[in-house]
């Protein structure tokens, strides 16, 4: 069986580890990072690796469900990445600062 | 085979840990585009060729692009013309440089090992995710259109209100010169 094969070629788990690894980076750039285009980089990293994930799983049972959700995952990111790049260029006209810290003094 | 998958996941990681640690935002970027290519060879090899393409067209090509655009807009100050001139430093695309080479180079020998099913592993074509798609989640793309619509006009909204911003500023500039 085809199955067996890429088992022994590859396991799974080490695809899922490289996504869980992705994963973590992009969570540290999250936290560690303070300029607003890192911290939407990071988000775009971590839907990545989340998107890894699944196409692993999709490539172990050889289903197509892995890349669709995938494609979901696609969808998801560029109306994210829209929609924070746009409050991102309002945020600097208004604040002439892309630092996340200055937005916490933000009222009402 | 097994080497281009290790190999491609090795220069995803180092390019995404210079995503999180380098300075420069326009350098990140550089090496985050290396990276979303180094996981469409993981795709590739995966057996996922159509996964493989849609991260680059969408996720390298139009979100990337989406971010270059804006960083663009950012620099719009007196030092950019400065900045310009240090782009053609070589030391700055060496990094993403040579990380692509590699990639470029693994996409070579996969080719040159005959191509299209990386370990005779059945490979899931476009078709039947295609057939899964507008199958049983049909439901889902139709969300999706709809979130993608929802996206589409509240970055039409939020630019709006920042280009009325802009268009004033500009006006009065015009009077200041007149």
């Amino acid at each position: 069986m085809r199955t067996v094969e890429a088992i022994a070629a590859i396991p799974m788990h080490h695809g899922l580890v490289l996504a869980a690894i992705l994963f973590a980076l992009g969570m540290i750039g999250i936290l560690a990072r303070r300029n607003l285009v890192f911290i939407l980089m990071s988000i775009e990293i971590m839907l990545n690796a989340a998107g890894l994930a699944f196409v692993v799983a999709g490539a172990r049972w050889e289903q197509a469900d892995g890349q669709v959700m995938l494609i979901f995952i696609l969808a998801v990111a560029a109306a994210e990445v829209s929609v924070g790049l746009a409050l991102l260029l309002l945020l600097y006209r208004r604040f002439q600062t892309l630092d996340a810290d200055a937005v916490s003094k933000m009222r009402g | 085979m097994e080497i281009t998958f290790y190999l491609s996941a090795a220069i995803a990681i180092a390019a995404t840990l210079m995503v999180i640690t380098v300075s420069n935002a326009t350098h990140a970027l550089l090496y985050l585009i290396v990276s979303l290519l180094a996981v469409a060879i993981v795709f590739f090899v995966l057996g996922a060729p159509f996964a493989a393409a849609l991260e680059i067209i969408i996720y390298a090509g139009a979100i990337m692009v989406l971010f270059v655009f804006v960083m663009m807009m950012l620099n719009l100050g007196k030092a950019a013309a400065a900045r310009e001139q240090g782009w053609l430093n070589p030391g700055i695309w060496t990094g993403p440089g040579v990380l692509a080479a590699l990639l470029l180079a693994e996409l070579a020998y996969i080719f040159a090992q005959g191509g299209d099913t990386p370990w005779g592993t059945a490979a899931v074509t476009a078709k039947e995710v295609g057939i899964a798609l507008f199958g049983p989640y049909l439901l889902g793309v139709e969300l999706a259109s709809l979130l993608l619509l929802a996206g589409l006009v509240g970055a039409c909204h939020l630019g709006w209100n920042q280009a009325g911003i802009e268009t004033g500023h500009e006006e009065e500039r015009g009077h200041e010169n007149g």
